[in-house]
C-alpha cells in the first residue's frame, strides 16, 4: 500500500510524518491508556503493551466518556501523546480534545482505514487536504 | 460557520480574550463536523476532574481566572459534574496532599468564573432536568444520553474544554444530536424478557452500547412494557454510552421521541433480538474470581432512592471488607437526615459525597489500599476499570453487600 493516499471526510491540525499503530480498536484515553507511562493498558485492548508516544494512532472510533477531551492536552504537556490520530468514525469529545490539545486528527473515510493500512507503516498526514498517504 | 453578529464580535475580541478563545475552540470543532452555525444553549455540565485534567489542565484554566470578572465569568448555567475526591475523607481513600491540592485550584479557578459546583452526574435528577426540545451542552456520557432519550433534549458530549466554551459564550456548534437528522435511529433491538436489578439494565444497555458501533449510531429498543423508572434508565443509559460512546436512545412506548414506533422512522430497519441468556453472558464474563477486596456504588452517583434500598440491605449486617457508596452532594444531607448514612456506616461502609470513583485517581488509590477484585452493580463501571488495573466484577446491589460481609461474591 505504499504511496496510497486516502482521503477524510473531517481533519484538522497541522502536517505530521510518524510511524503508526493500527488496530480495527476503540480508544478512550481514560479506558485503555496508562498515560503515565505512555502506552496502552486495557488488556482487552489490540494494542495492549505499546506505546503511544510519538505515534499515528489508527483506530476504528473513539469509546467511553468525555476525560479524553482534558487528557490529551494534559497528554501533551508531559510530551507523551500520539503524534496524531486517525478514526474510522469520531465522536465529539476526541475531536474538542484534539482541538484543545492542537493534536492532528483524521475521520471518516470510504474504507475501513484500519484494515487499510498496516500497523507499523510510516505515514504522513496532510489535514489542510485531508489525507493520510503511507509512505512506506 | 455562519457566524450571527454576537458570534462575531466574540471572535474579533471585542468581548473579551476568554470568550474570544472559547469561540474558536467551539468554531474548529464545529467546522470539523461541519456544522453550519451555532445553537443557543441554556444550561452547561463540566466534566473535569482533576486525574483527567493533570496539572496542565488546572493551570489552564488558572490562567483564564487572571482576566477581568466580566471577561471571565460564564452567561449561562453552568455546573459541574463529579470532582476526583470528598474532602471530608480524601485521606480514608489514601489520596495524596498533591490530588487534593489540585482539585482545590481546579475549584477554586471555577468559582471565578462563576460556575456553580455541583459536582454530580445525575443533575438529572437532582439539579434540573431540560425538557424536549431544549439545546443543551452537558459534559458526561450518562448525563447526556440520559437528557437526550429520557427528557428528549439536545446534546452532544460537551468534554470538559467545550463546556466551558458554551458557558462562556452560551452557545455550541450545531451538529450532531441538535439536528432531526441525527436522532433516528440506525439500529434496532428487541426484547422479550425485562431486566430485574439495575446490574441488568445497566448489562442490557452495556450490550446494546457495544452493538451498536460509534457515537452516530442510535438504537432502538422494543419490548418494554411500563416505565422501567429513573435509576433503571439511569444504569441502562451510562452502560450503553460508556460500552459504545453512545449519546441517543429510544425505548418504544418509553421515551418522547418513540412513544409510537411510527414516531420513528425504523421500519426499515432489520431486528435484533436480545436474548436474557446474552446479557447474562456479557454479566457473568466479568466474573474471574469470587474473591472480592472492595465493593463499590458508583457510576452513576446513587440517587436518595439508591442509597435508601442500600441501607434496606445493610441492616444488621457487619462487613469484612470496604464497602463505598457514591452520591451527590444533593443527595447526602437527605441521606443523613434519614438515617440511611448512618446505617450503612454502622456496617462499615463509607458513603461518599461529590465524587465518582473511578474519576479519584483509581489506578492509585488500588495501590494504596490493595484493591483489585472490585464487585459493583455498575456496569458502566465495570467497562472502565479494568483499565486501571482493576479486576471488576458486575453483579447485583444484594450479591454485592453480601459479598462485603464475607468477602466472596456468591
Amino acid at each position: 500500500m505504499t504511496g496510497k493516499i486516502f482521503t477524510a471526510r473531517h481533519a484538522m491540525g497541522q502536517q505530521v510524518e510518524a510511524e503508526c499503530l493500527s488496530a480495527n480498536d476503540g480508544f478512550s484515553a481514560r479506558y485503555d491508556l496508562n498515560r503515565l507511562e505512555g502506552r496502552f493498558s486495557r488488556p482487552a485492548h489490540k494494542l495492549f503493551g505499546q506505546s503511544y508516544h510519538g505515534k499515528i494512532l489508527v483506530l476504528d472510533t473513539a469509546k467511553g466518556g468525555v476525560a479524553s477531551a482534558w487528557m490529551l492536552y494534559e497528554m501533551k504537556s508531559r510530551n507523551l501523546y500520539p503524534a496524531a490520530i486517525v478514526f474510522n468514525t469520531v465522536n465529539p469529545i476526541l475531536a474538542q480534545g484534539a482541538a484543545h490539545a492542537g493534536i492532528t486528527m483524521l475521520a471518516g473515510f470510504d474504507v475501513n482505514i484500519t484494515e487499510a493500512i498496516a500497523s507499523g507503516s510510516r505515514l504522513r498526514i496532510d489535514p489542510a487536504h485531508k489525507t493520510v498517504q503511507v509512505l512506506d | 460557520m455562519k457566524l450571527n453578529a454576537e458570534e462575531q464580535a466574540m471572535l474579533a475580541g471585542e468581548l473579551g480574550p476568554v470568550r474570544q478563545a472559547a469561540i474558536a475552540h467551539q468554531i474548529k470543532v464545529g467546522e470539523f463536523f461541519g456544522a453550519a452555525d451555532m445553537v443557543p444553549v441554556s444550561q452547561s455540565h463540566i466534566m473535569a476532574d482533576t486525574e483527567s485534567l493533570g496539572e496542565a489542565g488546572v493551570e489552564w484554566l488558572e490562567s483564564l481566572t487572571k482576566n477581568g470578572g466580566k471577561e471571565r465569568v460564564v452567561r449561562i448555567p453552568t455546573i459541574t459534574d463529579p470532582r476526583g475526591t470528598d474532602f471530608n475523607k480524601a485521606k480514608q481513600l489514601g489520596q495524596t496532599d498533591q490530588m487534593i491540592s489540585l482539585e482545590r485550584r481546579a475549584i477554586a479557578a471555577f468559582v471565578k468564573m462563576g460556575v456553580s459546583m455541583t459536582d454530580t452526574c445525575i443533575n438529572y435528577q437532582t439539579i434540573m432536568a431540560p425538557g424536549f426540545g431544549e439545546h443543551v451542552a452537558f459534559g458526561d456520557t450518562g448525563v447526556v444520553i440520559y437528557s437526550n432519550s429520557i427528557c428528549g433534549a439536545r446534546s452532544n458530549f460537551e468534554g470538559g474544554p467545550s463546556a466551558l466554551a458554551a458557558g462562556q459564550t452560551g452557545r455550541t456548534p450545531r451538529y450532531g444530536f441538535h439536528l432531526d437528522q441525527h436522532r433516528q435511529p440506525g439500529r434496532r433491538f428487541r426484547i422479550n424478557w425485562r431486566p430485574q436489578t439495575l446490574n441488568e439494565w445497566g448489562a442490557l444497555g452495556g450490550f446494546i452500547g457495544k452493538h451498536s458501533g460509534n457515537y452516530w449510531e442510535v438504537p432502538v429498543l422494543e419490548g418494554v412494557e411500563g416505565n422501567p423508572g429513573s435509576d433503571s434508565l439511569k444504569h441502562f443509559g451510562a452502560a450503553m454510552a460508556s460500552f459504545g460512546s453512545t449519546a441517543l436512545f429510544h425505548m418504544v412506548g418509553i421515551t418522547p421521541e418513540a412513544i409510537r414506533a411510527q414516531d420513528l422512522n425504523m421500519a426499515h430497519l432489520p431486528v435484533r433480538t436480545i436474548e436474557r441468556a446474552e446479557v447474562m453472558a456479557l454479566q457473568g464474563s466479568y466474573r474471574v474470581t469470587d474473591e472480592v477486596d472492595v465493593v463499590v456504588f458508583s457510576a452513576p452517583q446513587l440517587s436518595l432512592l439508591e442509597i435508601r434500598d442500600l441501607a434496606a440491605l445493610c441492616e444488621d449486617r457487619k462487613f469484612k471488607i470496604p464497602l463505598l457508596a457514591v452520591t451527590s452532594p444533593q443527595v447526602k444531607p437527605d441521606a443523613d437526615r434519614m438515617g440511611y448514612t448512618e446505617t450503612i456506616e454502622s456496617a462499615g461502609g463509607t458513603v461518599f459525597a461529590g465524587m465518582c470513583f473511578y474519576q479519584s485517581y483509581a489506578r492509585e488509590i488500588a495501590e494504596v489500599n490493595g484493591w483489585k477484585r472490585l464487585a459493583t452493580n455498575s456496569a458502566k463501571m465495570v467497562n472502565i476499570l479494568g483499565g486501571y488495573g482493576y479486576t471488576p466484577m458486575l453483579a447485583s446491589m444484594e450479591e454485592c453487600v453480601a459479598a462485603a460481609e464475607t468477602g466472596r461474591l456468591a
